[in-house]
């Protein structure tokens, strides 16, 4: 049994994140108007959806192998996982309201965009409710599979289709273009791709953290 | 002795502090306070995220070290895959 080591990965992890701030703060940006500065926010918004859409990615495949093998560990993942997830879209829902405070005026504008990312966050929300709301854990875990699978199939459509379909305020609807690759500044993108790496591994380091801790808890509980 | 040294060393501080305000443009650390003193602001996040990171990996190595306690309590691993016990 070796002594602890950091892993590559994530020493990687936290060289990209320390890059991520630091050049996100400090790089140079295009000179936009109402944007100003916030454009730097960019860095750091952006990557939570992209965290989160990596977990809840995770867990709906962690669910689909659940239903096929009845496996607690691959429970564990898909439960553990939409956790992260969910705290990555909340991060990313109130970055983005402050962002929104600063170039639209207001908090919360009752826009396709927000509020289906509220919404789909809500039906992440109702999967652990339902998670906690049953007994046994073998119908917790199959009803929560089945349950997350479908959480996924309306969330993608949801947050990243339907919004583009009609007119909004937030960029990549309506026409509107986002984060395209040949229409990104040179200087964003040093940062931009840095960073979503940065945080879909900081987001999946957390959840090793938290798989490992219920897999130590499940041999406890065997024991007794 | 020794009284004797640190009143040398003051007064070698003392004349380079007399030195340095004849000077018109003094030369000083002045980056942190430059551009609206965005790089304190940089500073302080970078030390936020350092305790952040600090942090989770104490938690990453308490994880570990009960991982291991368990591997020692006489449990078969699984060969080729890792932090995998079996009861």
């Amino acid at each position: 049994m070796k002594s602890y080591r950091l892993s590559w990965w994530k020493i990687l992890t936290i060289v990209l994140l320390f890059y991520s701030v630091i050049g996100g703060f400090l790089l140079p940006v295009p000179r936009l108007p109402i944007l100003n500065e916030t454009i730097r926010m960019n860095y750091f918004h952006v990557p939570m959806w992209f965290g989160m859409l990596f977990l809840f990615a995770f867990s709906a495949w962690s669910s689909i192998m659940y239903l096929r093998t009845s496996s607690n560990g691959q429970d564990e993942r898909a439960s553990e996982s939409a956790k992260v997830g969910v705290l990555f879209g909340i991060l990313g829902l109130l970055t983005g309201m402050l962002w929104g405070n600063a170039t639209w005026g207001a908090f919360w504008t009752n826009d396709p965009k927000l509020n289906s990312a509220a919404i789909g966050l809500l039906i992440y929300l109702a999967y652990f409710v339902l998670r906690g709301s049953l007994q046994d854990d073998m119908q917790k875990a199959r009803i929560g599979a089945v349950y997350n699978i479908l959480a996924f199939a309306v969330f993608v459509p949801l947050i990243y289709v339907l919004p583009r379909m009609t007119d909004s305020l937030h960029p990549g609807s309506g026409g509107n273009p986002t984060f395209r690759l040949f229409d990104t500044s040179h200087h964003m993108k040093l940062v931009i791709y840095t960073s979503i790496a940065a945080f879909i591994m900081l987001g999946w380091w957390f959840t090793t953290l938290l798989f490992r801790l219920k897999r130590i808890s499940r041999y406890y509980n065997d024991k007794i | 002795m020794t009284k004797f040294r640190v009143t040398v060393f003051l007064a070698f501080f003392l004349a380079l502090d007399v030195y340095s305000q004849t000077g018109n443009t003094v030369e000083m650390a002045d980056v942190l306070r430059q551009d609206g003193k965005i790089y304190t602001v940089v500073f302080g996040l970078v030390v936020i995220l350092s305790g952040l990171i600090i942090f989770l990996i104490r938690v990453d190595r308490k994880i570990f070290r009960m991982e291991k306690n368990i591997k020692n309590e006489g449990k078969v691993t699984v060969a080729g895959t890792k932090n995998e016990y079996v009861n």
